[in-house]
Formats: structure tokens, sequence, C-alpha cells
């Protein structure tokens, strides 16, 4: 068997040799802290995101035109510049301005998901809440609810059955984009898998193992989408 | 005004070098957005036609690309483009792209064609409407309208996930603009060429969204089939 495997060219030559994978599974604790960070990033990410993304959203959906005014623009400055340059911004220019101010990555990590995609889940609420009836909301002050009020119980808890499956869409892309922070040594799965695949030369194998590891990671939650839409859709 | 035009930001904005570095970077950066979407435009086509299509194996075949390639992050194919596949930078970049935005496209084509209830598809065979003409002249007119704004803003999407090319350094605007920050290094000049650098971006991208929504109101106002 084994020198059947040793005639076999590509097991042992090549990107994907079978040494490659040997290499990598003896030191897959460097995947495993780095799939810790990315989930740390990605959950406190994406609780930012619901935050920012709900503040906004209301906002977006009132009335009053400071703080509608306020978050369109938001929304317009975060969808239409890449994350990146979001990331760089708090990564060098902010410590630049406020002389002295240390952010660690991972922090840095959850500020930059969480206030872009804070900006599509904002989307995502107004789309939402402008979806239920204007009457609604004209009955809920009628009697007495005060904006937020009538938000918090009448209009919001409504909308959230359609702003389910875009919202588990959202939190798929920001679970892909936490790895930005690969490009500012940010310690996450993808950093972790590319500084040992760097270091070595095994990137074939390496990344096969990061690119399963975000599908774990992400898959379920497209699953999910997709079963709250078709349940959207049946009502 | 001798002291404001002598201030580190001035100087560097009075530069021509850093114009023509961020006006090449620019370049770079829309040369692989075209390229990526032309060609996911080409190869999500088949694979939304595959899945449409309903056929065991070919369906299954582009249902599965389709669901691995979108729970992947745009970076790693990037860099397995790059490191794997050992393409040239730029190459690296627009393949990399390309393998994440087809999927996207796929999808978008697939829902369109969805979108037209199978009675008309029904109707126009029954009235003698060869497969070919039912697609061209019932099926598809309906449907190219539902695909063309959110292809559209796919546009913005590439544009700004080309920047992650800097990762494996294609001089795009991403990566210029740090190379120029390395140039002119002092804090104020660095900000600068930050805030520089998100007003192209945020320009381009904002035509190109207004360019969207704008389709998105025209092409659906009496526009409405009797399904919508």
């Amino acid at each position: 068997m084994s020198d059947l495997i040793a005639n076999i060219g590509f097991l042992q030559q090549g990107p994907f040799a079978i040494p490659r994978w040997e290499a990598l599974f003896s030191n897959i604790d460097l995947l495993w802290q780095g799939t810790i960070v990315t989930l740390i990033v990605a959950s406190l990410g994406l609780a930012l995101a619901l935050v920012l993304g709900t503040v906004l959203g209301v906002m977006a959906a009132s009335h009053w035109r400071i703080p509608r005014a306020f978050a369109r623009a938001y929304v317009e400055f975060y969808q239409n510049t890449p994350l990146l340059i979001q990331v760089f911004m708090i990564f060098n220019a902010l410590p630049m301005l406020f002389s002295g101010l240390f952010i660690p990555v991972i922090t840095i990590g959850i500020l930059g998901v969480g206030m872009y995609h804070g900006a599509y889940i904002s989307e995502v609420v107004r789309a939402g809440i402008q979806s239920i009836g204007r009457g609604q909301l004209e009955a809920a002050l009628s009697q007495g609810f005060t904006y937020i009020g009538a938000m918090r119980y009448i209009i919001i808890p409504q909308a959230m059955r359609i702003v389910l499956p875009p919202l588990t869409n959202q939190a798929v892309s920001l679970i892909k984009n936490t790895s930005v922070i690969a490009i500012i040594a940010g310690g996450d799965l993808m950093y972790a898998g590319d500084a040992f695949a760097g270091r070595f030369g095994h990137y074939g194998p390496t990344y096969v193992v990061v690119g399963l590891g975000y599908f774990l990671m992400c898959f379920p939650l497209a699953m999910l989408a997709r079963r709250l839409e078709d349940r959207t859709r049946v009502l | 005004m001798e002291a404001i035009m002598n201030t580190p930001v001035v100087m560097m904005l009075r530069d021509p070098v850093l114009y023509l570095g961020l006006g090449r970077g620019l370049m770079l950066t829309l040369q692989i957005a075209v390229l990526s979407i032309v060609l996911s435009f080409g190869f999500g086509t088949v694979l939304g036609a595959m899945r449409y299509s309903g056929v065991p194996g070919i369906k299954h075949i582009a249902a599965s690309y389709v669901e691995t390639v979108r729970n992947l992050p745009t970076l790693l194919l990037i860099l397995v483009s790059y490191f794997v596949l050992g393409l040239p930078a730029m190459w690296a970049a627009t393949i990399g792209l390309t393998i994440y935005t087809s999927a996207i496209i796929a999808e978008v084509i697939r829902g369109g064609l969805n979108s037209v209830p199978t009675g008309q598809w029904e109707a126009a065979r029954s009235q003698g409407f060869s497969f070919l003409q039912s697609m061209r002249y019932i099926v598809l007119p309906p449907a190219v309208v539902k695909m063309i704004p959110p292809i559209v803003s796919q546009f913005v999407t590439v544009i700004k996930d080309s920047s992650f090319a800097m990762a494996i350094g294609a001089y795009e605007l991403m990566f210029k603009g740090t190379i120029l920050a390395a140039v002119y290094w002092r804090p104020s000049q660095i900000i600068t060429i930050y805030v520089v650098i998100s007003l192209v971006y945020f320009t381009v991208n904002f035509i190109i969204s207004m360019v969207a929504r704008r389709l998105q109101t025209k092409l659906s106002v009496g526009r409405g089939s009797i399904g919508d």
C-alpha cells in the first residue's frame, strides 16, 4: 500500500502532497486558536451591528429630518467604501488622531465589521418597519404610545418576521468579512492559516482546511436563512 | 497664506505624484472589477441556467458550486488564486473575485428566471413557441428586468472587495494608497490619504449605486406582469 502511495506523484509532491497535510495537522492548534478569535470577533461584531442597525434603521424610518439624514449619510458612506479602508482608518488613523491610543486588534475587528454591517442591517430594519402598514403606527400613537414605545411594542415585533431572513444572511457576510483583519495581523482563522502556510509553503492543505472552517461556520446560518425565507413566503 | 501652503498636508495635495499614484491604482481597481464582472456574468449565466434547468446531475453541480463558494470569504479565494493556482497578482485578484461573484450572479439569474410564473411558459409552448422562442420572447424580457439592478449593485461589491487584493500585492487603489502613506509618512498626511482614498471609492460606488437604484424604480414601473 505504501509503495502504491509512494508511486503516485501528486501525493508526494506538489501543493497537496501528503507530507504537507501531515505538517498541517500536527500544527492544527494554530488554526483552532484562529477560529476562536474569528468567533469572538464575529459574535461581538454581530452584537454591535444589530444594535447600531436597529437604532439607525428606526432613525431612517422616522419622520424627524435630522436623524433620518444622519442615518442616510451613515449608510451611504459605509455601504460605498470598502471595509478594508474603514479597518485601516481605525487601525492607523485613529491612534494618530488621539496619540497614545492603543486599540487591540480584536477590538478593531469588532468595530470594523460591526459598523460596516450595522449600515446593511439598518437598511434591513428600515425596510422591515416600512413594510408594516402606517395605520399600525398611527393606531399605536393614537392610543398614547410614544414613537419609541410604538416601535418597541407594536412595529418591531411584527417586522421581526420579515427582517429575520435577510438578517441571517447579514450574519453570514459578517462572519466572512471578519477575515479582513488578517491583513492587519488580526490573529483570526484566515491570519492563522495564512501565517502557517506562508512559513512553510503548505498553502494547498491549509487553505482547504481554513475554507472548511469558514464553510462550517457560515453554511448552517445560510441554510437557516433559506428556511426562514420559505416560512415567511408561506405565511 | 504662505504658512498654509507649506503645511505637510497641502504640500502633499499639491504634489502630482499623489494623483498619479492614486489614479493608476484606481485604473487597476476598475480593470479588476470590470474584468471580474464580465467573466462572472458569463460563468454565472451558465451556472444559473444549469441550476434553473432542473436536470438532476447538472442542477446539483451548479447548486454545490454556488452553496460552497457563497460561504467562503472572498479574501480566501483571492489568496488561493495567488498562492495555490500561482496566478500573477492582478489575475489572482480577478479570478478570486470571479469565483465568488459568479456564484452570486448565478443566483440572481436563477431568481430572475424563477420570477416568471410557469403558466407563462406553458402558455407560450401551447401557442406553438419553441423552447428558444418562449425563452427569447416570453420569459427573458421580464426576467432580465429583474436581474439588471442586482447585477449593477454587485458591481459595487466587486469594487469594494477588490481592495482585498492588497493582501497579495496587486497595485490597486487601496495598496497604492498604503504605499503613498509610506512616502508621506506624517500622521496628518496619512490620515488625509485615507480620507482621499475613501472619497474616491465613495464617489465611484455612489454613482453606481444611484444607477442601480434608478434602474430599479424605472424598470419596475409599468412592467408589472400578472404574476406580480
